[in-house]
């Protein structure tokens, strides 16, 4: 198994703030906007450093996707920062028709999502979300793993023309990917070649996905572990191959089971080689307020829970 | 080309188009679209810095035009065509498979003059005011125009797109609303009353001007005193009195026509009262 060094918790906001800032820094293009929430997207650097290029958008998010898509109109690549659940829920038919539809070059900013926003509870945990934003057509969906792929895929989503849903998180979590990584959107990431079972994890999961495999190493299960950060489009091939060596596949992520990556590549597999899988996700239901990790581990998602889907997989082969 | 005919000659062009456009597609929404008529005619061929045939998308060095409330698509694309953005052959093409012009504007097919999707209501205002920043930043001094309608405004964004260009000094926006007073199902009085519209707006922040809607020197004066107004810090809106169905009186001050098309029979009926002037399409 491939070791993977943990260099400190962060969170993944912060990776996304650091992005901001540096293409704040690199293309005069880029500008901002945020729903009241500029302390907790990380959003201040950029602002402060840009003030007229940063649009502080109050409690209003309808409008705020709607100038944000007047701004790409304009030639500007817009940034629009809210939680999760307000950047996608509450605003889905500006999203559909100001952006989608209307193929602006919007890039929504959403952070605190899944059930790891924590204490403040089910209103603010959208697990949703992928589902809502990889219906729409155009749309680009990102969940990125870490704080150094956060920061890498928000300077790509920049520069890729046309609408991208970038997904971030609340909590201090793992930072094990390379500083400065190149970010290939719909491109995945091998973690770890492996061959009894496919385990493929997007956010969060990915980190619980590399402790799912150390334990299956020891108990002589290897697995080939894709990380998934961009979850549309999905990197078909990537799956296909993996899943041709293992013939079975976990799917992880801080979501719903409805709409999300599992069913993502369930659509795929169903459509080219069906094969028995197991999904690490919630099944309808919404969360609760409690520490991050105790809900992560009362929900279902984490490494344990990746090690009893994998090993009900190979036992039945 | 067209500068030559009169504001009413085109306007009674455009109202025979947006008469057989929604004939021929055997659905539309003419109401809205005959209420605005005027308004759009004075914008398109006097006030708006354009050259139709050197549109681009994203409005560089020129003015730029949203509509908001996208239903009353037969007004701006018979507008859109006379004023040279494409064929105006084309409009027989109205809701049609595969038509550039779609039912509510589309950006999908590359209809020139159209640069926002609009349909679903109380969004244009918002992307307007994004386009208007946009023009700030890049120096750019021409205006963003937009247009909503009456009962467009019972929907919250619009009051959001209210506070916000008012917070941004989104003093370049020239926003106009189609206050004709009527909705698909009754009266906006009898919907949800909108109220005293021009105190709603002026207590926004908005720069407010009242005009008859109908009435070519009254639109012309309005748009002046607008562009009198452009820049001092506030963004501007133009209520326009208006009355849907206007030019024929069968379709004129009533819901009824919102979004229903008259039979070829009343669509000959309505045709008799409105002179052609340009040529049919």
């Amino acid at each position: 198994m491939k070791q993977y060094i943990n260099s400190g918790n962060k969170d993944t906001r912060s990776g996304f703030g650091a992005g901001l800032a540096e293409l704040g820094r690199t293309n005069p293009k880029v500008v901002a906007l945020c729903a009241d929430l500029i302390g907790s997207l990380k959003m201040d650097e950029f602002a402060k450093e840009h003030p007229e290029r940063f649009f502080q958008s109050g409690i209003a998010e309808a409008n705020m996707i709607g100038v944000a898509a007047g701004l790409a109109i304009s030639g500007y690549i817009p940034f629009a920062g809210t939680f999760a659940n307000f950047a996608t829920a509450r605003v889905y038919d500006q999203i559909r028709q100001s952006v989608c539809y209307s193929k602006t070059n919007v890039k929504i900013a959403a952070s605190h999502a899944g059930i790891t926003l924590g204490e403040d509870g089910a209103t603010h945990q959208t697990m949703e979300d992928i589902g809502l934003m990889r219906m729409l057509p155009e749309m680009v969906v990102i969940n990125p793993c870490d704080y150094n792929q956060t920061k890498a895929a928000t300077i790509a989503a920049a520069y890729h023309d046309g609408p991208v849903y970038l997904r971030f998180g609340r909590p201090g979590v793992p930072n094990f990917t390379p500083d400065n990584q190149p970010f290939e959107i719909g491109k995945a990431i091998k973690l770890n070649d492996g061959h009894h079972v496919t385990v493929i994890a997007t956010g969060h999961l990915v980190w619980e996905a590399i402790k799912a495999a150390e334990i299956l190493e020891d108990k002589g299960i290897t697995v080939d572990l894709l990380n998934i950060h961009t979850i549309k489009p999905l990197d078909e091939k990537a799956v296909l191959q993996s899943v041709a060596k293992t013939h079975c596949v976990v799917c992880a992520e801080e979501h719903l089971i409805a709409g999300g990556l599992g069913e993502a590549v369930a659509g795929l597999l169903v459509r080219n080689n069906p094969v028995p899988m197991r999904f690490v996700a919630v099944d309808d239901k919404f969360g609760q307020s409690g520490k991050p990790a105790q809900l992560m581990e009362a929900y279902g998602l984490d490494a344990a829970h990746i090690v009893t889907a994998a090993q009900q997989l190979t036992s039945a082969k | 080309m067209a500068i030559s005919y009169t504001f009413e000659q085109i306007a009674s062009q455009v109202r025979r188009d947006i008469l057989r456009m929604v004939t021929n597609a055997a659905s539309g929404h003419p109401g809205g679209s005959m209420s605005s008529t005027d308004i759009l005619t004075v914008l398109f061929f006097k006030e708006m810095n354009i050259v139709p045939e050197k549109w681009e998308r994203n409005g560089k060095g020129s003015d730029m035009f949203f509509l908001s409330a996208g239903h009353i698509s037969p007004v701006l694309y018979s507008i859109l065509a006379r004023r040279g953005y494409f064929p105006v052959s084309e409009l027989s093409t109205f809701r049609a498979f595969g038509s550039r012009l779609q039912g509510h504007p589309s950006i999908e097919r590359g209809l020139p003059g159209v640069n926002q999707a609009a349909g679903s209501l109380g969004q244009g205002l918002s992307v307007a005011i994004g386009a208007a920043l946009g023009k700030k930043l890049n120096n750019d001094q021409n205006t963003v125009y937009v247009l909503i309608g009456d009962g467009e405004s019972e929907e919250g964004q619009i009051w959001e797109a209210a506070a916000s260009a008012v917070h941004h000094k989104a003093d370049n926006i020239i926003a106009m609303t189609d206050w004709n007073k009527q909705q698909i199902d009754g009266t906006t009085e009898q919907v949800q009353s909108l109220g005293d519209l021009h105190a709603k707006w002026s207590a926004f922040g908005w720069e407010t001007i009242v005009a008859d809607g109908h009435d070519f020197s009254s639109i012309a004066e309005a748009f002046g005193k607008a562009k009198e107004l452009k820049g001092n810090g506030k963004p501007i809106m133009i209520l326009f009195r208006t009355e849907m169905g206007h030019g024929v009186d069968f379709m004129a001050g009533t819901c009824k026509w919102h979004g229903k098309n008259p039979s070829q029979e009343q669509c000959e009926q309505g045709l008799s009262q409105l002179k052609e002037t340009l040529g049919d399409y």
